[in-house]
C-alpha cells in the first residue's frame, strides 16, 4: 500500500536511477537489464496511477513532503496519467526492440550509452508530464532534450550529427523561450506551482508580462511539439536517428509536448483568456491546416520512406492542434485521442521500417534500404512488415475500424459543433492526401517487381512489438474504453462540462 | 440457436473459412472444398434467418461499442434479407466457377484469391445485416479494401492503374461525403440507427435535407452513380469470377443498397417528399448515358460493366421515385439484376477461358460451338432488357408501376429509352453468336465448351433467372415488408 502511494515519484525516479546505473555497468546486456526494468517499472506505476485516477480523482503528491506551493507537487489527473500510460507504455515496448536493432544501428561499444540516453529521455519525458511545477517542467524538458540530442547523433548515417545538431540549436531556442515565459510568469505571480500560480493569475491575466509569457511559451513549445512551420528540426531527426529511436521520439516526444501545452492553456492562463481574448485559435487553425496540407503533401513526394513518414508526423500533429484550437469539449478530446493513435500508429511503422534496415543490414546492401527503389518488391521478401505498416497506415488515413478513425470521427464532430462546413471538407481532403503517400509505400512494395525474393523478415525480437502496436491500432480503434474514456474525461476536466 | 447467434454465426463462417483456406494453401483440392463447404455452411445459415424476418421479426445483435452510444450492431430486415440470400446463394455458384477459371487459366496467387473473397463476402453479409449508419460504414470501407487485391489480381501495371482508380473513386467519394453525411446524421439525429420512417429531426431545412441527400448519394460510390462510375469498368481487370460475384453482385449491390436503406431508414419516405427530383434526373442521366457507352464498347466485359452502371441507377431511380411500388421494384431488382448478370459475367469468362475471346466483335458463330453458355447468355439478357420470362422484368413491372403512380412521365421515357438500348447492345451479341458463321480464324482453333465447373455455374445462374420470374414470392413478400407500415 505504501508502495502505492508513493507511485508518483517511482514513475520519475525509477527510469531516472537507471540510467547512470547503465553507465556504471558499462556493459550493454546489464544495461539493456536494468533500463528496461526501469521502463516497465515505470509502465507498472502508471497503470497503477491510471487505476488510482479511475477511483480517487486527481491524486497531489508532495516531493519530500514539502507542502506546495512551496516544495514541488507531482500532480495527476486524468489527462496526466494517460500520457503517461502511452509514454511508458511505449518505451517498454521500444526497449526490447532495440536490442537487435541498435546491434546493426548502432557500434558496439557505444549500447551501454545508448541504454543510459533513453532512460534519461524517458525520465525526463514523464518528469515533464507529471509534474505540477512549472521550473520543474523545464528541467525535465532539458533532460529529455539533451539525451534526444545524443540519441539522434547515435544514428550511423553522417547527417545524423548536422540533424542532432539542427534540433539542439532549434530545441535551445525552444526552451529559452519557456524558460522565459516561466520565469515572467514567476515574475508576476511568485509562484512556481503550476494551481497556485492558476489562482493568482486571475487578477493580473491581462497584463502585459503575462501575456508576453503566453506568447514565449506557445513559441517555445511549439517549436518543440513541431507545428507547421516551426517543424524544420523534425524530419532529417526522424530520418537520420537510429530507428528505434526514431520510433520513440515520434510516438511519445511531440505528444508530451502538446501535453505541456494543452496544461498551460486550460490549467494555468485559462480559457478564457487564451482562446477568448487573444486570436490565438485563429492562428492555431490557420498553422495547423498550413501543416495538416503541406507537410501531408510534401511527404507523398519523399524518396525515402522514414522521411515520408515523418513528414507525415508533421501533418498528423496538425491533426492534434487543429483540435485544440477549436476549444470545444469534442475538439479536445479529438486532440487528446489522437495524440495516444497517431503515437501507436506511427510508433508501429517505425519500428517496422526499422526491421527492413536491419534486414537489409544483414544482407548487406548497404545502410539505408529506404529508398522506394530498394522497396520494390518488398512484399515478398518481408510479408509481415509490408502488412503491418499498411495496417498501421490505414489508421493513420482514418479508416473505420482504426484508431484513426476515431480521432478523427471526434474532429469532425468538433467542427460540426462550430458549424465549420469548410473546415469538414478541409479535413477529409488532407486525410486523402494520407491515402496518397500510405498507397505509394503500397505499390512499390506490392507491384513492383523484386530484385530477390528470398524470404528475409526482420528478427522476431523485432517483429513482436511493432505487431503488438500495429494491432494496437485496431484494437484502439474497436474497443475505446480506455483511450476515448481517458480523453473524454480528460476534456471534461478541462473544460469543466459537457457542451 | 436463436436467431441472433445465426447472425454472427453467419458473419463468422467466412472468416473462419478464410482461416481454412490459408491453412489448406498447399492442397488446392481441400482447399477449394473448404471453400465451398463454407459457402453452402453460410446459406444454410443465412436460409435459417429467412423465416424469422417473414414472419415480422428482426433478429439482432451488438458486436461492440467503439464510440459512445455509437455500437457496431446487426439488425437483419427484409431488405438485407434479400442481399444476403443472394450474396450467399451466389457465392456457392460462383464457387463452383472459380474453380473451373482460375484452374482453366492457371492463375497464380489463389490461395490469395480465395481468401479475399470469402473476406469479401463476410464484409458484404455484414453490410447487409448492419442495424446502423457507422456499422455500415466500417463494413462499406473494408469491402473497398478486401476487394483491392481481388481487383489487382494479375499484378500488371494494367492492374495497378485499374486499381488506383478503384480506390481513388471508392475511398475518395465515401471519405469526402459518405463519412461527413454519416457524422451530420449523428450529429443531428443523435442515433445512426436504422428505423422504419428515419431517423432525422423532421425541422430540418428543406436545403440542408437535400445536400445531406446529396452526399449520401454520391458518397456511397458503390452505387457508381455518375460522375463517380469509372471505378467499374477499370474494376474489370479483374479475374472473371471476381466481376462476377463482386462487381455484378456483391459491391455494386452493397452500394444501391447502401442507398435504399439510406433512402428507407434514414431520411424515409415521406420526409423525403419533393427532395429527390434532382436524383431522378442524374439517375435517369446515368441509365441511358452508360447503356450509349455500352452501345459502342466493342470488349465484352467493358460492356457488361457499363450496363451494370445503367442498371444499378434503376435501383436509385426507383428509389428517388420514392413511390411504394417503385420501392418494391428496387429491391427485387436488387436479386434479379445480381442474377442476370452474374449469368452474363459467367459466360463472358467461359468464352474467354474456352476461346480465348475478349470482344463483342470476334463471336461470329461461337453459339454453335458452346451452346450451353450461349443459351444462358442469351437468357441473362432478356432479364437485362426486361422481358419474360426473366427475372428482370418483374422488377421493371413494379418499377413502371410505381412511375404511373407518381405520374413520373421522365422515369418512365428513360425506362423505355433503357429498354430500347439494352436490346440494342445485347441482342446483336446473341445474333451473332447463333446465326453468323464462324470467321475463317476461328475456323483453324477448334474449341468447345468450357470447363465443367464453369458451365455449371452458368446453367444454374440461368435457371435462376427463370426461376425468380415464375416463383418471385419470398423476395416479394419481403420487399413488400419494406412500404407495410411495421
Amino acid at each position: 500500500m505504501s508502495l502505492l502511494a508513493h507511485a508518483p515519484a517511482l514513475q520519475v525516479v525509477l527510469p531516472l536511477v537507471s540510467a547512470p546505473l547503465a553507465v556504471l555497468l558499462r556493459h550493454r546486456n546489464a544495461a539493456f537489464a536494468v533500463v528496461t526494468a526501469g521502463a516497465w517499472a515505470a509502465f507498472a506505476a502508471a497503470i497503477a496511477l491510471w487505476l488510482q485516477v479511475g477511483e480517487s480523482g486527481v491524486i497531489s503528491y508532495h516531493i519530500g513532503n514539502w507542502a506546495p506551493p512551496w516544495g514541488i507537487e507531482y500532480r495527476v489527473d486524468r489527462l496526466t496519467s494517460f500520457v503517461l500510460l502511452l509514454v511508458s507504455g511505449m518505451a517498454s515496448i521500444v526497449l526490447p526492440y532495440s536490442r537487435a536493432s541498435i546491434e546493426r544501428e548502432i557500434p558496439r561499444e557505444l549500447h551501454y550509452l545508448y541504454y543510459a540516453m533513453f532512460g534519461l529521455c524517458l525520465t525526463g519525458l514523464l518528469g515533464m508530464t507529471i509534474t505540477g511545477d512549472a521550473f520543474n517542467i523545464f528541467v525535465f524538458l532539458e533532460i529529455s532534450s539533451l539525451s534526444t540530442y545524443v540519441l539522434i547523433g547515435l544514428g550511423r548515417d553522417r547527417r545524423a550529427l548536422s540533424a542532432s545538431y539542427r534540433y539542439l540549436i532549434m530545441g535551445s531556442i525552444g526552451a529559452t523561450f519557456i524558460v522565459l515565459g516561466i520565469g515572467f510568469l514567476y515574475l508576476m505571480t511568485g509562484t512556481l506551482n503550476l494551481a497556485d500560480m492558476a489562482v493568482r493569475i486571475r487578477d493580473i491575466e491581462s497584463s502585459r508580462p503575462v501575456l508576453a509569457a503566453l506568447a514565449f511559451l506557445t513559441v517555445g513549445i511549439s517549436l518543440k511539439v513541431a507545428l507547421f512551420p516551426l517543424h524544420q528540426w523534425l524530419p532529417n531527426a526522424y530520418t537520420y536517428a537510429p530507428s528505434a529511436v526514431t520510433a520513440f521520439l515520434a510516438a511519445t516526444a511531440t505528444k508530451v509536448s502538446v501535453y505541456v501545452l494543452i496544461r498551460f492553456y486550460f490549467s494555468v492562463f485559462g480559457e478564457s483568456l487564451v482562446f477568448a481574448k487573444l486570436p490565438l485559435p485563429e492562428i492555431m487553425l490557420l498553422l495547423s491546416l498550413l501543416g495538416m496540407f503541406a507537410a501531408n503533401f510534401i511527404a507523398i513526394f519523399q524518396d525515402n520512406l522514414k522521411r515520408l513518414f515523418a513528414y507525415s508526423s508533421v501533418g498528423q500533429i496538425g491533426y492534434i492542434t487543429l483540435g485544440l484550437s477549436f476549444d470545444s469539449f469534442n475538439g479536445l478530446a479529438a486532440s487528446i485521442v489522437h495524440l495516444f493513435n497517431h503515437g501507436i500508429a506511427k510508433g508501429a511503422i517505425f519500428l517496422l521500417i526499422g526491421g527492413i534496415v536491419a534486414a537489409g543490414a544483414k544482407a548487406g546492401t548497404g545502410p539505408l534500404p529506404l529508398s522506394f527503389d530498394r522497396l520494390a518488391g518488398l512484399s515478398r521478401r518481408m510479408p509481415l512488415t509490408c502488412f503491418g505498416i499498411v495496417i498501421a497506415g490505414l489508421s493513420l488515413i482514418g479508416v473505420p475500424g482504426t484508431a484513426g478513425f476515431v480521432s478523427k470521427w471526434y474532429l469532425i464532430l468538433a467542427a460540426m459543433d462550430k458549424g465549420q462546413w469548410w473546415l469538414v471538407a478541409a479535413i477529409l481532403a488532407s486525410s486523402l492526401l494520407a491515402v496518397a503517400y500510405v498507397w505509394r509505400f503500397v505499390e512499390a512494395a506490392y507491384f513492383r517487381p523484386a530484385a530477390d525474393e528470398v524470404r528475409r523478415e526482420a528478427p522476431l525480437s523485432m517483429l513482436l512489438p511493432a505487431w503488438l502496436l500495429v494491432l494496437g491500432s485496431i484494437w484502439f480503434g474497436l474497443d475505446t474504453s480506455v483511450t476515448l474514456g481517458s480523453a473524454l474525461d480528460a476534456a471534461q476536466h478541462l473544460i469543466g462540462s459537457k457542451p | 440457436m436463436t436467431a441472433a447467434d445465426f447472425i454472427l454465426v453467419a458473419l463468422a463462417l467466412p472468416l473462419l473459412g478464410g482461416l481454412g483456406i490459408v491453412l489448406a494453401g498447399k492442397q488446392p483440392n481441400l482447399r477449394e472444398g473448404v471453400t465451398l463447404t463454407t459457402a453452402a455452411l453460410l446459406f444454410y445459415c443465412v436460409l435459417q434467418l429467412l423465416d424469422p424476418v417473414l414472419a415480422g421479426q428482426h433478429p439482432a445483435v451488438t458486436l461492440l461499442e467503439p464510440l459512445p452510444g455509437l455500437p457496431v450492431a446487426f439488425s437483419v430486415e427484409p431488405l438485407g434479407m434479400i442481399f444476403a440470400l443472394i450474396a450467399s446463394g451466389l457465392w456457392i455458384v460462383n464457387s463452383v466457377y472459380s474453380i473451373g477459371y482460375m484452374r482453366g487459366n492457371g492463375e497464380a496467387n489463389q490461395t490469395r484469391f480465395y481468401l479475399c473473397f470469402a473476406l469479401a463476402i463476410s464484409a458484404a453479409l455484414a453490410i447487409a445485416f448492419a442495424a446502423n449508419l457507422l456499422t455500415l460504414f466500417l463494413f462499406y470501407e473494408v469491402l473497398t479494401l478486401i476487394t483491392y487485391p481481388l481487383v489487382t489480381h494479375a499484378g500488371s501495371d494494367k492492374a495497378k492503374n485499374g486499381g488506383r482508380v478503384y480506390l481513388a473513386i471508392l475511398m475518395g467519394t465515401s471519405v469526402l461525403f459518405l463519412l461527413p453525411a454519416v457524422i451530420f446524421t449523428w450529429h443531428a439525429a443523435g442515433t445512426t440507427e436504422f428505423r422504419a420512417g428515419g431517423i432525422l429531426p423532421a425541422d430540418l431545412a428543406p436545403a440542408t435535407v437535400c445536400l445531406l441527400l446529396a452526399l449520401f448519394m454520391f458518397g456511397i460510390g458503390k452505387a457508381a452513380l455518375m460522375p463517380f462510375h469509372r471505378w467499374l469498368p477499370a474494376a474489370m481487370v479483374a479475374p472473371t469470377p471476381v466481376s462476377a460475384l463482386l462487381h455484378a453482385v456483391a459491391v455494386v449491390k452493397a452500394g444501391v443498397f447502401s442507398v435504399l436503406k439510406v433512402i428507407i431508414y434514414v431520411f424515409g419516405l415521406e420526409a423525403l417528399a419533393g427532395a429527390t427530383g434532382w436524383l431522378v434526373a442524374i439517375a435517369g442521366f446515368t441509365i441511358v448515358a452508360a447503356s450509349i457507352v455500352a452501345l459502342s464498347a466493342d470488349n465484352l466485359k467493358r460492356r457488361l460493366a457499363y450496363s451494370t452502371v445503367s442498371q444499378l441507377s434503376y435501383v436509385v431511380l426507383a428509389a428517388a421515385l420514392l413511390a411504394p411500388l417503385s420501392v418494391i421494384g428496387a429491391a427485387l431488382h436488387i436479386a434479379a439484376h445480381a442474377f442476370g448478370k452474374i449469368t452474363l459475367f459467367f459466360a463472358a469468362g467461359s468464352i474467354y477461358t474456352a476461346a480465348h475471346k475478349t470482344e463483342v466483335s470476334q463471336l461470329d458463330g461461337i453459339g454453335r460451338r458452346m451452346p450451353w453458355t450461349m443459351v444462358a447468355f442469351g437468357v441473362g439478357a432478356l432479364s437485362m432488357i426486361g422481358l419474360p420470362p426473366a427475372a428482370g422484368f418483374v422488377s421493371k413491372w413494379y418499377l413502371v408501376s410505381g412511375a404511373f403512380a407518381a405520374q413520373h412521365w421522365l422515369a418512365l421515357a428513360v425506362v423505355l429509352a433503357s429498354t430500347l438500348l439494352n436490346a440494342g447492345y445485347f441482342l446483336p451479341i446473341v445474333y451473332r453468336a447463333f446465326f453468323r458463321p464462324l470467321s475463317a480464324d476461328a475456323e483453324a482453333h477448334p474449341h468447345g465448351e468450357a470447363p465443367w465447373p464453369i458451365v455449371v455455374a452458368l446453367s444454374l445462374t440461368a435457371a435462376g433467372t427463370v426461376a425468380l420470374f415464375f416463383f418471385p414470392d419470398v423476395p416479394l413478400a419481403l420487399a413488400r415488408q419494406l412500404v407495410v407500415a411495421p
